[in-house]
């Protein structure tokens, strides 16, 4: 059942599976994004949404399907860093910063640039860079903190400054991992607040269990279960959906 | 603090070296100030130790390569260095044969080994003790570090190169002097290896090489790269979704760190006179992984430390109770571990502050 790309896709994953030890963690999946979307993945523990990521990031390569990113670029062929360097950015479930690097200096190695060593190796601080990272603290609102060391941050900061990191890497489409898991109702609101922002210039997937957060965030929401989608819609849609309501209560 | 303590560490070392170099050479054997030509090669040998150490202190320190091998890179240079020393005997051995070194005629060689050629030229020799242990490096690192080997098991391969050399090195057909390895040596650059000028002259350069090694591993660790490193070190996988390929950056500093290590051993050999398969012994490597802790993982500065002042203490140990040598370490390891996890250097800036 191979189809072409859909056109104008941002991301288009076609019939992609993928088995541990013969476990189907993802099974026949198929899934649209457009350019500028912003799409909620929800679904139980093990229905498959952080090997999604790992798949479309480069991390798993799927048995099976296509993974299109853009036009015409097959995702399944390229590497983590390749993909990286594409445009496509991820956010861990467990806030991954730099910890023994300061603020200022985790938002510089994640700036859009030059990676290879012989760059790095000679590489000032331009006053262009500078100003890029001073913005970026300004919406993660951490610039009161850019020296001190990410290590000493909360588990809230360190959430933002993954996200401030993922900003300056400018990628097309971002990918988030549970980025509430953990947080005040405050740091949750603010959260989605940044999200929102984040996207008026970027396409956003965010893999969340917070069905408050979910709605909050007002997007078409993909419920997955058992590695394929069981309901596509808005909020109010799939939360009517008889199979997701016996899919969450009937656990 | 790091700035500071890299400034003390290179004006003390070229300091107390030229002093003990001066006090060798201008003072009488009689003179109260007078040091003695064994305490002159000695602290030489020491400073080349402490080069071994800063090139495992990059490695590991800020790149989390805990290379249990590393010595392998040192003795490679210092054989390298043997061979041009060999060369330079000529006539003057027990056979008096012009080309081939003692060993060889021992062992029946008709002719010199097609790669001991160009050995008897002092900048072809030099040229083979930081390409060797380079080029060795970047094979073997290129293969586990773009494979993802890592961890413990990186560690188990580097002790395995260093143990497969050993045995190499080890085995009169490979033409290296086998068990004896090389000694005897004469004169080196034309200046007799036994005169104590050139035993100060030695002590001097060792000092001036771990202070440009100490300023290039400087240079590396605080740009932008060592920044990466450090990154690549604690949370690899987030580096890579950044873009990053870790492979690289661990490739670039193993390389530059085994050409370190290699250069510390050119300077060793032609002062302790004599480079045998020993080196290559594992145990070697893992003693200077006690001298990083000791002094101070990811510091440096501590690494060099470490190394001049656990061997120190084995020279005492060694000289004053022998058996005791071997406790003595493994108990300092124990006691590094638990109570000082950032070294004696730690615990100096803790004093400090």
């Amino acid at each position: 059942m191979t189809i072409g790309p859909v056109s104008g896709s941002l991301l288009y994953l076609n019939g992609v599976s993928v088995s541990f030890d013969g476990f189907r963690a993802i099974n026949n999946l198929s899934l649209v994004l457009e350019p500028g979307e912003m799409r909620a993945v929800i679904g139980p523990n093990g229905a498959g949404k952080t090997t999604m990521m790992d798949i479309i990031t480069g991390k798993t390569r799927p048995n099976e399907g296509q993974v299109i990113f853009g036009a015409e670029t097959d995702l399944t062929r390229l590497d983590e860093p390749a993909i990286a360097a594409l445009g496509i950015g991820r956010k861990f479930q467990k806030p991954t910063v730099f910890e023994p690097l300061s603020v200022w200096d985790n938002v510089l190695l994640a700036l859009a640039g030059d990676r290879r060593p012989r760059f790095s190796l000679w590489a000032r601080e331009t006053a262009e860079e500078r100003d890029r990272i001073e913005e970026i603290l300004g919406i993660i609102r951490l610039g009161e903190l850019r020296t001190r060391q990410a290590a000493g941050l909360s588990h809230g900061q360190k959430q933002w400054l993954e996200i401030g990191m993922l900003l300056a890497q400018e990628p097309k489409l971002l990918l988030v991992d549970e980025p509430v898991a953990g947080m005040t109702d405050s740091e949750t609101e603010q959260t989605a607040e940044l999200l929102r922002e984040i996207n008026r210039t970027r396409s956003v997937v965010v893999v969340e269990h917070d069905m408050a957060f979910v709605r909050a965030l007002g997007v078409k929401v993909t419920v997955l279960h058992e590695g394929s989608v069981l309901s596509e819609g808005s909020i109010d849609h799939v939360s009517c959906d008889p199979r997701v309501v016996e899919v969450y209560l009937g656990r | 603090m790091n700035r500071l303590s890299t400034t003390i560490c290179v004006i003390l070392v070229l300091g107390l070296a030229s002093l003990m170099a001066i006090l060798n050479l201008a003072t009488d054997a009689g003179s109260a100030l007078h040091v003695p030509t064994y305490a002159v090669s000695l602290v030489g040998k020491y400073l080349c130790y402490a080069i071994l150490a800063l090139a495992l202190d990059l490695v590991w320190g800020y790149a989390g390569i805990l290379s249990l091998g590393h010595a392998a890179f040192f003795a490679l240079g210092g054989y390298a260095m043997g061979m041009y020393l060999m060369r330079q005997i000529g006539t003057r051995g027990v056979y008096g044969n012009a080309i081939l070194p003692d060993f060889m005629v021992f062992l029946n060689y008709k002719d010199l080994p097609w790669y001991w050629h160009g050995f008897d030229n002092p900048a072809f020799a030099l040229l083979m003790a930081v390409l060797v242990p380079g080029l060795l490096a970047l094979v073997f690192g290129w293969l586990a570090f773009r494979s993802r080997v890592s961890g413990v098991y990186l560690s188990i391969i580097t002790q395995a190169l260093t143990y497969a050399l050993l045995l190499a090195f080890f085995r009169n057909d490979m033409g290296f002097g086998g068990n004896n390895g090389m000694t005897d040596f004469k004169d080196m650059f034309g200046l007799p290896l036994q005169a104590d000028a050139t035993r100060a002259g030695l002590l001097v350069a060792s000092a001036v090489m771990l202070c440009a090694c100490l300023l290039v591993a400087r240079f590396v660790v605080t740009s932008r790269f060592g920044k990466v490193l450090i990154a690549v070190r604690d949370t690899e996988a987030r580096t890579r979704f950044l873009g990053y390929r870790p492979e690289s950056y661990k490739l670039f500093v193993f390389v530059l760190s085994a050409i370190m290590a290699g250069i510390g051993g050119v300077l060793y050999v032609p002062q302790v006179g004599i480079i045998n398969p020993g080196e290559f012994a594992p145990a070697g490597s893992i003693e200077a992984v006690i001298w990083v802790a000791v002094g101070g993982r990811g510091t440096l500065v501590g690494a060099i430390l470490g190394a001049v002042l656990v061997n120190a203490g084995k020279t005492y140990l060694t000289g004053a109770f022998p058996e005791l040598w071997l406790f003595a370490l493994g108990f300092l390891f124990i006691l590094v571990t638990l109570l000082l996890p950032k070294g004696v250097l730690g615990l100096l800036q803790r004093a400090r502050s």
